[in-house]
């Protein structure tokens, strides 16, 4: 899978473009600046270095402001008066209204409306593939509802290795239910909103390639939307330190056409157990 | 060579070092707990469930210790008056009461907690319980803090050369200062886990 | 006053009172110079041994390998334990007892009451309090690989449940309480000196912008440790007595069900955390800026350039910092909501961080410059450190922020704020007030190889994280070859780590230096540099109590190459 290089990885979501929009507008406005600042630092270096007979020059504003003398003009204008004495420091504010300006527009123009569109306008669950992530020390059990469109009950008592969700397969609608772990799989072309929980620690659902990531704390329930718009493998990785073997939880992400998807589903939707005897919390685990 | 900061009147805040320090030393108190009440505000907002204080806790010594409390607020007051007017008798009379109802509270509290610990209610029983013996426990680690600083100027108290040292009623005053931060806690204290 | 000056000009004490158990504010702060640095070199040492995982991850560690007991480098390979301790301790070791103590406890200490003109701290006993917590705290940190269950590996912001469920963090927990109570201590001292024991004719307008940046530091010290140190008292709570503070109910770690009443909230630690660790942040760049401003002027022979917008901007810093703490957190599970405000005072806190570069900039304009030893620190100070402030653009928008989070990336930026920021002015302070502790000079040769050798090294170690984390490595991995989008940039890993064992061969000159010239380095007078402020009106090193007699103070800190006058720089005493 040849599509990791340098710079940033594959852009494969709906809004991974707009992500990938800022951070090189930011890179070449850093660059800008800092090449900029750079010509004039380099300047300064050079033409005040000491040199024999030269003394340093003190500027005006290097002088307190009461001392500063303002041209008659500005006599009838007292705000013009109390600038004029000041535009020593004024002069030195410049960089930073520029700064400023640039940040406003970043802020009104580009953060507001597209943080907004990625973690607060979440798809409607018609239209969307639901599905739900379980982190654990250290993988991902992924949760799709089966034909029943409905996702069943789950108690902490019923995990068990082989039951790494505690599905309680007593109740009807999580009979259906098709458990997978460490492997994600979406249709291409539809919204895919993901219910983010995990058992035990802070986890981090990361995703490169789609420019999504979401903590996933425990005791609260975490809702992200995809819309991939590229078939592929991909990885799913936990990016906040979760234990001894945080750099091994992992998983893969697979883009299907929709196609593909359904019958995959199917598949291990008829795989999957129909309603077996619960099973007690085990001591010997 | 000495230089004391009374000696450059335009160059210091006409405040003495160890008031302006102990004014300091609250802020940072203040702080403190201003984060414990926040913490028990949003772990209470969050929760399912919560009880209400007056089923869980035991009012009536929560009063009493209020009461006593607010009277050790007056006797630390009197004792500094006492020290003011150089009354050395006074002043003994009144830190002493001050730290026997200080060592009252402690009691009352010990009680408290013994009532509880042997209705089986330990700190990991509830998320209520859980504030309650850690907000009153951190306050009770001030009060002895308090006992500690209140005695040991008792102690000095009884010696001639302390009274000589214009230090000593600074160091009365911030004690009394620090002494009133300890009560104003514990009337924040009390309504927010005994009666809300 | 007289109680708490501990006798000054009394009977020569005894040894220990002198150089252990002194008052002096200026022994006190060697003393925290020292310790300070060899924490660093702690530090330092824990990178180096991540730095080999991570650039040949399961490789064993050459020499020392073998010497770590089997459970944490079984065959002298580390194990994913002992790498979550190292990276947990290097991050608290650096912060809290590495750059911290030496901008505030050392430099602080030793110069606030010189640059005042006070014969010593408010509370010289409560000085000497401060600095033994501070050690007591760091001894007890380091022992904490000696302990059973090791040092914590929950990363040095501890987020729970993590840190609940691992071992190692009670120890850890107990220590930041007394670094904690340390600083609270010193800040106290730190403002009452400031506020009362300025010489005659020192009004506030006068002070050094270095004084300014510990008074907005000790500010921020004693308001926003307090929140930590309750913080750390429910994680206590939670470790010790089961209580459910930060533990939801239900969790299943590792197949157990756990047995706690639950219904506490992660997400309270994470906030309660970083309202004290982003004014951290500044208390870790405010002083090395003080630090800067004082050589610049004194190299340029010019006042700086807009002093009083330094100073009003280092304390709208101040006051800002408590407002943007959570964006630290955006993409935390916290109410994307709130993210926007922190997303706008973000943005306003770094229009007064952009005022002092350009200030700092601008005092070259018109200067003679002398690139002696400590101006070089200072000058690569402004690019260096301003690439740090720049990175930090994308990690404060909350857009790009979803991407970047928790990648090499914000590695990158925060290293070149405090590494190439805040400890290249440390060090070019050492440089420049080394002749006013101990009368003599640092070997100058010595010290252009260790700057040169440095500041390669260390944009050589750091530069290759911005690439890596725009590939989207994540940070605090173990193994980083075990996530297949991290392999095409593990070279970077490789470069990083040889820059790394770079950097520290650059350190042994400097370490040389300082001893060699304690006792042997080329004798200078009072005032070597020229300058102008009221540390340099006294002798070198300065006696217990620092002025023969109280300085007066007749204008303000920068007053050089004023017309008139034939020497170019004009001392705060001098009377006329």
């Amino acid at each position: 899978m040849n599509i990791y290089g340098w710079g940033l990885p594959v852009a494969a979501s709906t809004y991974a473009q707009k992500i990938d929009f800022g951070i090189w507008l930011i890179h070449a406005a850093m660059i800008a600046i800092f090449v900029l600042w750079g010509i004039f630092f380099t300047y300064l270096l050079v033409k005040y270095r000491k040199r024999d007979g030269v003394p340093a020059v003190r500027d005006d504003h290097d002088e307190t402001p009461a001392k500063i003398s303002v041209p008659d003009s500005f006599s009838k204008f007292p705000f013009a008066q109390i600038l004029y004495k000041h535009q020593g420091e004024l002069k030195s504010l410049a960089p930073d209204l520029i700064v400023m300006l640039f940040e406003v527009g970043l802020i009104v123009f580009y953060a507001v409306p597209v943080w907004s569109r990625i973690k607060m306008q979440m798809p409607d669950k018609k239209d969307a593939v639901e599905i739900r992530v379980e982190a654990e020390q250290f993988g991902w059990n992924v949760r799709y509802p089966g034909p029943d469109g409905k996702f069943g009950r789950t108690k902490p008592e019923l995990v068990h290795f082989s039951n790494p969700i505690g599905l309680d397969r007593t109740d009807p609608a999580s009979a259906d239910d098709v458990v997978v772990g460490n492997e994600l799989r979406l249709p291409l072309g539809k919204p895919a909103l993901i219910e983010l929980t995990s058992k035990d620690v802070i986890h981090d659902f990361f995703v490169p390639e789609f420019r999504i990531k979401q903590d996933i704390v425990p005791g609260m329930e975490i809702p992200l939307w995809i819309q991939p718009t590229r078939v592929g493998h991909y990885e799913l990785a936990c990016a906040q330190l979760c234990g001894f073997g945080h750099s091994l939880m992992r998983g893969d992400v697979y883009v299907q056409s929709p196609a593909d998807f359904s019958a995959w589903l199917k598949s291990r939707a008829a795989a999957a157990p129909a309603a077996p005897k619960p099973v007690k919390p085990s001591e010997d685990f | 060579m000495i230089t004391t900061a009374m000696d450059n009147p335009d160059t210091h805040s006409g405040v003495s070092n160890a008031k302006l320090g102990v004014w300091l030393f609250l802020c940072s108190e203040i702080m403190l707990f201003a984060t414990l009440f926040t913490s028990y505000i949003v772990l209470r907002t969050g929760a399912s469930s919560w009880p209400w204080g007056w089923d869980a806790l035991n009012v009536p010594l929560g009063t009493l210790n209020t009461a006593i409390l607010i009277s050790s607020s007056v006797t630390i007051v009197m004792a500094y008056a006492r020290a003011y007017d150089k009354d050395v008798k006074g002043f003994r009379l009144w830190m002493g009461l001050t730290l026997l109802l200080s060592f009252a509270f402690l009691v009352v509290k010990g009680f408290e907690y013994h009532g509880e610990f042997a209705k089986g209610i330990w700190p990991s029983t509830s998320l209520f319980y859980a504030c309650y013996f850690t907000l009153t426990g951190l306050h009770g680690i001030h009060i002895l803090g308090g006992i500690v600083v209140n005695s040991s100027l008792l102690y000095m108290s009884f010696k001639k050369e302390h009274w000589d040292n214009p230090l000593f009623l600074g160091r009365v005053e911030g004690a009394g200062l620090y002494w009133h931060f300890v009560d104003i806690v514990w009337i924040f204290l009390f309504p927010a886990l005994y009666l809300l | 006053m007289s109680g708490d000056s501990n006798g000054h000009g009394a009977h020569e004490p005894s040894f220990w009172r002198k150089y252990v158990f002194s008052v002096d504010h200026k022994v006190i702060g060697l003393q925290y110079m020292m310790t300070a640095m060899s924490f660093l070199m702690v530090g330092f040492a824990l990178m180096l041994l991540m730095r080999w995982q991570l650039a040949w991850p399961g490789a064993p560690i050459p020499f020392f390998g073998r010497l770590f007991p089997p459970d944490l480098a079984p065959n002298g390979v580390m194990s994913g334990e002992f790498y979550n301790s190292l990276g947990a301790m290097h991050g608290t070791i650096m912060v809290f007892l590495g750059v911290v103590p030496l901008a505030v406890g050392a430099y602080g200490n030793y110069l606030l009451p010189l640059q005042i003109g006070a014969p010593d701290m408010a509370f010289p006993r409560l000085n000497m309090a401060s600095y033994w917590l501070f050690l007591g705290g760091g001894l007890l940190m380091l022992s904490s690989f000696m302990m059973p269950g090791g040092a914590a590996q929950s990363g040095w912001t501890s987020y729970p449940p993590l840190s609940i469920i691992n071992p190692g963090q009670t120890v850890w927990l107990f220590s930041m309480v007394l670094i904690i109570t340390s600083s609270l201590l010193g800040s106290i001292n730190f403002l009452v000196t400031a506020m009362n024991m300025r010489a005659p004719g020192m009004s506030l307008w006068r002070l050094p912008v270095f004084c300014w940046a510990q008074m907005v530091t000790s500010v921020l010290l004693l308001l926003a440790f307090p929140p930590l140190e309750a913080a750390a008292f429910l994680q206590v709570m939670d470790r010790v007595f089961h209580t459910s503070f930060y533990m939801p109910k239900g969790l299943v770690v590792l197949g157990h069900v756990s047995t706690v009443s639950g219904g506490g909230q992660p997400l309270l630690w994470e906030h309660l955390f970083w309202f004290l660790a982003h004014p951290e942040v500044y208390v870790l760049v405010l002083p090395p800026m003080g630090i800067v401003a004082e050589i610049i002027a004194n190299n340029t022979r010019k006042p700086l350039h807009g002093y009083k917008t330094i100073v009003v901007s280092m304390i709208s810093i101040g006051v800002m910092s408590f407002l943007v703490w959570a964006h630290h957190m955006f993409i935390s599970g916290m109410s994307p909501a709130l993210s926007n405000f922190f997303l706008v005072t973000t943005m306003i806190i770094s229009v007064p961080s952009v005022a002092i570069l350009t200030c700092l900039i601008f005092s070259l304009k018109g200067g003679s410059i002398r690139f002696t030893t400590p101006m070089l620190y200072a000058l690569a100070f402004l690019p260096l450190f301003g690439i740090g402030g720049l990175t930090g653009l994308p990690l404060g928008l909350t857009v790009t922020d979803i991407y970047l989070h928790d990648t090499y990336y914000v590695i990158g930026h925060f290293h070149f704020v405090v590494v190439t920021g805040s400890i290249l002015a440390l060090l070019g302070g050492t440089y420049h007030w080394f002749p006013k502790w101990f009368g003599r000079k640092m070997n100058d040769t010595l010290g252009k190889v260790h700057f040169w050798g440095s500041v390669v090294c260390m944009i050589g170690v750091f530069g290759p994280m911005f690439p890596m984390g725009l590939a989207g490595a994540s940070r605090r991995l173990y193994d980083p070859t075990a996530q297949v989008h991290n392999l095409i940039v593990q070279p970077l890993n490789v470069v990083s780590t040889v820059f790394a064992y770079g950097l520290f061969l650059f350190q042994l000159p400097f370490i040389w230096n300082f001893f060699h010239s304690m006792f042997r380095g080329e004798k200078t007078e009072e005032n070597p540099w020229h300058a102008t402020t009221l540390e340099w009106a006294c002798p070198s090193p300065p006696p217990h109590g620092n002025f023969d007699k109280t300085p007066r103070v007749h204008r303000g800190p920068y007053e050089y190459s004023a017309p008139g006058r034939k020497t170019d720089y004009w001392m705060q005493t001098d009377p006329a």
